[in-house]
């Protein structure tokens, strides 16, 4: 086994790259791979997923129609979140329920303008679907606000005590028209790319092992760190462009407002970047063989990234165990830096210490690369 | 016939249990991963930060802001005195919302003029922000009914009533953890599938596989029944879990849950194997598994509505086994569903399993390099 050297040679290295390079072009799928599959599945997850609940049918059960019950229905049909069906009795409006027809009933029963006129505190029964907590949740605060809207009119009209004694003056900030796209777009670029950079790197070194050019390089003088540096490199060049591509992606395909410098999303993707690779190139030393590396990164990549990054689940509402465990996972860091400089700017006490983790991630993680690549090599 | 394909069984049994890491793969991560996000893919909020900014400061105003510091959703985590101090508090999200009480407010309100509450939300996450809202009006609701009580006012004329059905609650937590059930379900049929064809092509034994007698069948049989047998065992497990652990009640019948979950897997498995059998490295294998798995995760309706989506991707979804499965494992557990009603969601996975396999089956002999 030759002595490895000491120092870094910048011709091993170029000769290095310009291997994995050649070996990059002549296999377009890591190309493909690159730029193609998160532009793909950027768009489609873009208009795929959204919290807004729009057009949810409810079922209007009115046992004896007059004009108040007209005016409720006109105050709901004037909501762009209903679309209101209309049943005479409340067994056939349970059955569309059950059927999945509707997700929500209103219901007047018939002495409902009698009571409401006589002050009597007449009921307006309402009952979501509940398998879906958070649409149910979203669909009762809907009705809430055009039952408001209805009762406030009411009294009013009549010269009746306010029914709402309190009026609420709700902003919301970053995202006045609370778009759930604006919120979502961001997150999944960094969902994205963790996924790329896995799958860039997951199997390159498993590869060589497994086909026996490992042994052909190690009698090289080639150091172990021009060796994972070379692999590092052009992954790293594809890796951003691919970033580039999705970032552009969510400012013009999806109008994402992008409020802080791209030069801080241009260093934070960069930092994610070196993360998300050094995580792929472990794997893919640990593992050895290219099967059990491919096991590895579908389990350890996706799902986490998907549910423990705050991309779509709040982590603030986890429990503390989970909250803690969360920052193993080095998406929550890029999603909420983000999250930030798209929506809010160059908030400097969010984005530091996020961008400082993703920092000691690809520190820690390069070290691991590093140690478990040379101990094989012995 | 039958000893033949049995001992493809074992054989395909040994290759991916005996190998410890890959032992390991199989059985560590979905028991791991099932605990976890179980807890932490929720859409319930709790402790909310929020801060104050209480001008009024009477003993009302006091009331109003305990209301919301006493509830589990929220929890007080500043005062703040100046209009200047709002923004780096929501900025650097210390708090999620800051609640603004008008000097006049308790004045106003006396007055049976309308007191004004102003509610500033981080709109960063969109959904918490609505809900976080959604809180505050109900909190807001119940205060002012119990002043007007308290100040001896007419009720207002009308009232709403509202429930919930089959989640009365509406715990996140019961529509979570079934999706759960698929979820996992679907990585482990993949993890056992999707390389198993690749491997043996790069390897060069599936070539001496497709010399021996088996007919490309049999093959296909011996390939899918570990799939099958690993995946009945580790979903078995994780349903028990959401019942057990979780207390997701469990309504329906249980043999509406298994013919899903038996369809459910033959999808995947004919998915997995089709993937495999086109792929001609692991690499390509690994690729094609991705490909299908997180689309199929995310289009699924596991965390945002299918209904939501624009129609051409709703039509895209009807290509997804996972969004049937979805439905039934919910309707099964929550709703009561039996299998007469479920009927539209067991055909359409029936007929992917049978298009996956077969192509699968054929393709074992057309794809050689």
């Amino acid at each position: 086994m030759p002595q490895p050297a000491s120092q870094l040679s910048r011709r091993r290295l170029a000769g290095m790259v310009r291997k994995e390079s050649l070996q990059i072009l002549r296999d377009p799928s890591s190309i493909a791979i690159a730029f193609v599959l998160p532009v793909v599945m950027l768009f489609l997850f873009g208009y795929g997923v959204s919290l807004d609940a729009k057009d949810v049918r409810i079922g209007f059960v009115i046992e004896s129609p007059d004009s108040e019950t007209s005016d409720i229905r006109a105050a709901f049909g004037q909501s762009d979140y209903f679309e209101p069906v209309v049943f005479h009795t409340i067994q056939a409006a349970e059955q569309a329920m059950r059927e999945h027809d509707i997700d929500g009933i209103v219901w007047m029963q018939s002495d409902f303008s009698h009571r409401l006129h006589a002050g009597l505190g007449a009921p307006l029964g309402v009952i979501v679907n509940g398998v879906d907590a958070n649409q149910g949740r979203i669909t009762e605060g809907y009705i809430l606000g055009a039952w408001q809207t209805w009762l406030t009119h009411y009294t009013e009209r009549r010269g009746l005590p306010k029914a709402f004694p309190i009026t609420l003056e709700q902003r919301v900030w970053f995202n006045p028209a609370v778009n759930s796209r604006d919120f979502l777009v961001p997150g999944l670029v960094a969902v994205i790319m963790t996924l790329i950079g896995a799958l860039l790197t997951a199997m390159v070194v498993a590869r060589e092992w497994e086909r026996g050019t490992m042994e052909a390089l190690l009698v090289t003088p080639i150091h172990i760190r021009e060796l994972l540096m070379g692999k590092l490199v052009p992954y790293f060049v594809l890796g951003m462009g691919g970033m580039l591509l999705t970032v552009a992606m969510a400012v013009w395909q999806f109008d994402v407002p992008l409020r802080g410098s791209f030069l801080v999303l241009l260093v934070a993707s960069a930092l994610f970047m070196l993360v998300a690779l050094a995580m792929g190139l472990l794997i893919s030393i640990v593992a050895k063989n290219q099967f059990v590396a491919g096991q590895v990164a579908i389990i350890v990549t996706f799902l986490p990234a998907f549910i423990l990054s705050g991309f779509i689940f709040d982590i603030n509402s986890m429990p503390w165990a989970i909250q803690l465990l969360t920052h193993l996972i080095p998406a929550r860091y890029f999603v909420s830096i983000l999250q930030t400089v798209f929506l809010a700017g160059n908030v400097w006490p969010v984005i530091l210490p996020n961008a400082a983790a993703l920092l000691l991630m690809a520190f820690v993680f390069l070290m691991l690369v590093r140690r478990k690549a040379s101990k094989r090599l012995e | 016939m039958l000893q033949h394909i049995l001992a493809l069984i074992i054989k395909e049994f040994l290759a991916l249990l005996k190998d410890k890491r890959s032992r390991f793969v199989l059985i560590g991560p979905p028991i791991v991963q099932l605990v976890v996000f179980g807890y932490a893919a929720t859409f319930d909020l709790n402790r909310v930060p929020f801060a104050v900014y209480d001008e009024d400061n009477t003993a009302l105003s006091h009331l109003l802001v305990e209301r919301f510091s006493g509830s589990d959703t929220f929890e007080l985590v500043g005062k703040i005195s100046r209009d200047a101090d709002i923004q780096p508090m929501i900025d650097n999200k210390q708090a999620l919302m800051v609640l603004h009480i008008s000097p006049r407010f308790s004045d106003d309100l006396a007055a049976g003029e309308s007191a004004s509450l102003q509610v500033i939300v981080d709109g960063r996450n969109s959904n918490t922000a609505l809900l976080a809202l959604n809180y505050v009006r109900t909190v807001l609701l119940d205060f002012s009914a119990d002043w007007a009580k308290q100040q001896q006012r007419p009720p207002p004329p009308a009232k709403l009533v509202m429930r919930a059905w089959y989640n009365s609650n509406l715990v996140s937590q019961w529509f979570i953890v079934p999706g759960i059930v698929g979820l996992l379900t679907l990585v482990v049929s993949l993890l056992v599938t999707a390389l198993s064809v690749a491997r043996e092509r790069e390897e060069g034994t599936f070539d001496q596989l497709l010399v021996t007698p088996l007919r490309p069948v049999e093959i296909l049989i011996g390939k899918s029944v570990p799939g099958l047998i690993i995946g009945l065992v580790e979903s078995t497990f994780i349903i028990l879990v959401a019942i057990f652990w979780f207390d997701v009640p469990l309504r329906g019948h249980i043999g509406a849950l298994y013919l899903g979950l038996f369809l459910f897997l033959l999808a995947n498995i004919g998915i997995g194997l089709m993937i495999s059998s086109l792929s001609v490295t692991q690499q390509q294998g690994l690729l094609g598994a991705f490909l299908f798995l997180v689309p199929a995760v995310i289009l699924s309706g596991f965390a945002t509505p299918i209904a939501n989506m624009p129609e051409a991707v709703q039509q895209l979804t009807l290509l997804n086994p996972m969004r049937y499965f979805l439905i039934i494992v919910r309707g099964v557990f929550l709703e009561g569903a039996d299998i007469k009603l479920l009927v539209p969601q067991y055909w359409p996975m029936a007929v992917i399993a049978l298009f996956s396999l077969s192509s699968a089956a054929w393709l074992f002999r057309r794809r050689m390099y």
